[in-house]
């Protein structure tokens, strides 16, 4: 056979089954990477193109007041569609920023799968989508927040440094959520050298424009609390009228120690709980906790939203703090507000929405529904009760006496006319030896006198540096700014309601 | 002994050749066949072009219907142009080769349209740099050098005498670059008058030339045997000789050019045809043991290629130095993101690649947009053009014209693996051109040459075996004859 042409049909024979195996190869390898580890080639962090698709379409928007408060803008770059935003500094806490470089924030984080188009729920068949390849248009997102309230709230707060929460207590509707110093989320959009340097000036600002105080940043409440410690000590029985006197000392001296706490106003010794509410005595609110003892504080607390770490409304709320591991002393200071009890104001307007809603807290939401692009509904947010906060008598109690502190206490400023308004300030210290500016706190409720429901509850945190110690207080910095924003509420309650 | 009843058109003739058919019977005792006419064909050739034309101009207005939901402009200009050009070589066909293989041409032309689509696709991405019109210029010239080789080259073995000649034009080509700059870290290009050219693409149809002819006339020195080891039959050392010769050539290419694909590409271009010229399965041993050693020495010596195996290794490993993905990580999300049907032309992301999207890595786009089922296809296509290589090769006569098909079908093989094995992560990645498919000019060239080559003997096999049948039947015959009547 050795050196015959013909034999050489067997070797050519050979030598193209060889190349079939070297395709078989190619094929194989193909269905290796196209197919069964095409997920995590997908997925690679380092593989762009879902982020190209996802600004490859104009962003949805979020809607306040039935109208777009966002908008989308063709870059032409890769990452094609850059989000706009109109009244930015005003909506930056609820919408938070869609940036190319930073990713998403806040609502537009919380509700990314709708706004990009990536949800499921967007599509009528959910498969045909997945073999076009097609992508929803981005879907709108319907928040319950009352224009003319976050205005009032943003406006009220001006240049100084708080936030301002306001809920409807019946339903747990987020009406305004503003924080100030705010910034323009725009600045954010695209991918340009602007976009960095907005970033790092942003993130590098002393006075945090970035941070949503009315939601991300906790505060000691200060007398504000009381509210939660008058509740266990009437739910518990410590107190059975709130005329009667507490027996309570003045100075108080903390149990275990020798510190003793005093309080800025006349007359609390021995006081009532209304006086003591009314003119908000440390001293008896500080007895009434330890009597309560830590177990019906720490429940108490929780029952109004305290320590809850799982809250989001959509984004995530930071959770309001109540130490459950203290001695009496700390106790004691912890039912006035003060050492390690710290509050959003989001938490203390929902501590006023319970009182004002028979007790009952319902869940904070700032998202009424979803829809596709056409407008047809994709889904609602349901209305919960988170907690039922205390009896529904002793809720009653508390309305009278949060009317009081309106009507003739520290809360004078909050009171309007033609409505029912219940309130409690509060200054919180901080600092070593509280050596810091003290917050002023107000916590609020207003119920139109020809309306059954109380139409919001609000809770203002000013936090102001710049003031001089002695003027900072509840009464006098938080008050008007929730009066503001219970004004404009009630008049857009009354306006739907009529 | 084979059946030769596959190959078309072929069994008429095989009356001829009875000694083929049943040995050790004489020629004289069958009765004479009658003389069939042979079906040329090449009305299916046409209705394939014209398929493969508008298969093309569809992709290209597919492109434009995607991106900007409009006809691009340019696309009855650019399917008239793909038109005119395989109608031209069509018609070539037609009157110098009627009897060549009706799917050759049909395979060229469609993936050399497709080709251009991708390349025109991958322009809309970098406006500043349009690729498709040169290549559509030296497209015109392949197909311009196609047409003049079908014409100007009556008889393949024509070829055998410039054996010689070949490998020298082959080594001068491969060594000029040397004298160029390199260009992103290879030797491989020349630059005359704003063009540039890759002399070692010319260089690899010269080499199989000069192997064939080469093969053809020492094969049986070559296929003697020396010791055996086990189950191999080694070589003698006197004809190791010539097959160290290239081996050295492929390293020198490698270290002097850096350039590995091509050096793969022509040791095993030259393993197989070894192979099928003695069929010593000793020459594949020492072939692979060349090859390793020569691999294990420049991978350890030359940073350049130690650097593509760790990225082969670790594709990810930039990713996970915070460098961001390199181009073969980029590649493979191409691929991924293809899945099964692709993103459709024009939708897919594969200039994430960068450079070299539009050469080496054109393969990405096609498996990103057409998604493995358009890849499959693709390569299919391939394997279809190698397998008719193949059965040219089967289908001949002379030693020369086998080995000689055999070999221009191989380049295609191999080449195809090496670059589509290295864009999706099989092998190490070597830079190289996917035949038709990928920018550049030398290589499409190449390949139309490759192709009128293999038109040429496919011609041979089934048409012009009459004039010559005489002289080959003494040739062949008589160690066969030797053999069976000592």
């Amino acid at each position: 056979m050795t050196g015959n042409g013909r034999p050489m049909t067997r070797y050519i024979r050979h030598a193209a089954a060889f190349c079939a195996l070297l395709l078989l190869a190619l094929l194989a390898n193909a269905t290796r990477i196209q197919i069964v580890q095409a997920r995590s080639y997908d997925e690679n962090p380092a593989n762009r193109r879902h982020t190209i698709a996802r600004y490859g379409q104009p962003r949805g928007n979020i809607l306040v007041g039935g109208k777009a408060v966002t908008g989308s803008k063709d870059s032409g770059e890769q990452f094609r569609y850059e989000r706009t935003y109109k009244n930015g500094p005003l909506y930056a806490p609820v919408t938070g920023f869609a940036s190319q470089v930073y990713g998403t924030d806040l609502l537009e984080g919380a509700a990314d799968g709708v706004l990009a188009g990536t949800d499921p729920m967007l599509s009528p068949l959910p498969l045909w989508n997945d073999l076009t390849r097609a992508r929803n248009p981005g879907g709108n997102v319907v928040t319950t927040l009352e224009p003319a309230a976050q205005q009032a709230a943003y406006a009220a707060l001006g240049s100084r440094r708080g936030a301002v929460a306001a809920v409807e207590p019946s339903t747990g509707r987020i009406l305004a959520l503003v924080s100030t110093p705010s910034y323009d989320p725009e600045e954010l959009s695209g991918t340009d050298s602007a976009v960095a340097d907005a970033w790092a000036r942003l993130n590098g600002a002393a006075d945090k424009p970035m941070l949503n105080r009315a939601v991300r940043q906790t505060y000691p409440p200060g007398s504000t609390f009381k509210v939660i410690t008058a509740a266990a000590a009437l739910d518990a029985g410590v107190v059975r009228d709130v005329d009667e006197p507490t027996e309570s000392p003045d100075p108080y001296r903390l149990p275990g120690s020798s510190a003793r706490l005093t309080n800025e106003v006349e007359g609390c010794a021995n006081a009532s709980l209304r006086y003591a509410f009314e003119w908000s005595c440390n001293t008896v609110f500080a007895k009434l906790g330890v009597d309560v003892g830590l177990a019906g504080m720490r429940t108490k607390a929780a029952e109004f939203g305290f320590n809850d770490r799982q809250l989001k409304i959509p984004f995530r709320v930071s959770p309001s703090t109540f130490d459950t591991r203290v001695d009496e002393a700390q106790l004691a200071l912890s039912s006035i507000g003060q050492y390690n009890t710290r509050a959003t104001p989001l938490q203390m307007a929902m501590v006023a929405a319970a009182v004002a809603n028979h007790g009952s807290v319902r869940t904070p939401h700032l998202v009424e529904r979803t829809t596709t692009d056409d407008g047809d509904t994709v889904s609602t947010t349901g209305q919960r009760t988170l907690h039922q906060a205390m009896n529904a008598a002793t809720a009653v109690r508390l309305r009278e006496l949060m009317t009081d502190v309106v009507e003739e206490g520290t809360g004078e400023n909050a009171a309007i006319h033609g409505a029912t308004v219940g309130g409690k300030s509060g200054t919180a210290q901080h600092g070593i030896h509280n050596s810091g500016t003290p917050y002023a706190w107000f916590i609020s409720w207003a119920q139109a006198d020809d309306s059954m429901e109380p139409a919001v509850a609000v809770a203002v945190v000013v936090e102001d540096a710049a003031a001089d110690r002695g003027d900072i207080s509840g009464g006098g910095d938080a008050a008007p700014i929730a009066r503001a924003v219970m004004e404009a509420a009630l008049k857009s309650s009354s306006r739907e309601g009529g | 002994m084979t059946s030769r009843d596959d190959i078309t058109g072929y069994h008429p003739r095989t009356c001829y050749f009875p000694d083929m058919l049943s040995p050790g019977t004489t020629a004289q005792a069958d009765p004479p066949a009658p003389v069939v006419r042979l079906p040329r064909r090449r009305g299916i050739e046409f209705t394939l072009i014209v398929v493969a034309v508008l298969l093309s101009v569809y992709g290209y207005c597919d492109v434009g219907l995607a991106r900007t939901g409009s006809v691009p402009p340019g696309a009855a200009g650019y399917g008239a142009g793909l038109g005119v050009l395989a109608l031209l070589a069509h018609v070539a066909v037609r009157l110098r080769a009627p009897y060549a293989d009706p799917l050759l041409l049909p395979i060229a032309v469609l993936l050399n349209g497709l080709g251009l689509v991708l390349i025109y696709r991958l322009d809309l991405e970098t406006p500043a740099d349009r690729a498709a019109p040169t290549q559509l210029v030296w497209s015109t010239l392949g197909v311009g050098l196609f047409i003049a080789v079908v014409v100007v080259l009556r008889d393949h073995r024509v070829l055998q005498r410039y054996a010689y000649v070949s490998v020298v034009t082959a080594l001068v080509l491969l060594v000029l670059p040397i004298f160029f700059p390199s260009v992103n870290g290879a030797r491989i290009w020349i630059r005359i008058a704003g063009f540039s050219i890759q002399p070692g693409e010319f260089a690899k149809v010269l080499l199989a030339v000069f192997f064939a002819g080469y093969l053809a006339a020492n094969r049986n020195a070559l296929a003697y045997t020396g010791r055996r080891v086990w189950k191999l039959q080694l070589p003698t050392g006197r004809v190791l000789g010539p097959i160290l010769a290239i081996w050295l050539l492929s390293v020198g290419v490698l270290v002097l050019e850096r350039d590995l694909g091509t050096s793969l590409l022509f040791f095993g271009l030259f393993v197989i045809l070894l192979y099928v010229a003695t069929g010593r399965t000793g020459w594949i041993a020492v072939g692979l043991l060349l090859a390793v050693c020569g691999a294990l020495a420049v991978g350890w010596l030359e940073p350049h290629v130690h650097s593509r195996v760790e990225d082969w290794l670790h594709p990810f490993a930039s990713i996970e130095a915070g460098q961001g993905p390199n181009q073969l990580a980029q590649s493979l999300f191409a691929f991924a993101a293809g899945g099964f049907l692709g993103t459709g032309l024009g939708l897919g992301h594969s200039v994430l690649i960068g450079f070299a999207v539009k050469s080496d890595f054109i393969l990405a786009t096609a498996g990103e947009e057409l998604g493995l089922a358009g890849l499959s296809a693709i390569f299919l296509l391939y394997g279809l053009l190698v397998e008719r290589g193949y059965r040219a090769g089967l289908a001949l006569r002379d030693p020369f014209g086998r080995l000689l098909a055999v070999g221009l079908a191989s380049i295609v093989a191999l080449q195809v693996f090496v670059i589509a094995g290295g864009v999706t992560g099989l092998i190490p990645l070597t830079g190289m051109a996917m035949p038709f498919l990928a920018q550049g000019g030398s290589s499409v060239v190449t390949n139309w040459i490759i192709v009128a080559l293999l038109i040429r003997v496919s011609d041979s096999a089934r048409g012009q075996y009459e004039d010559t049948q005489a002289e080959d039947t003494q040739h062949e015959g008589k160690p066969y004859d030797a053999e069976v009547a000592p």
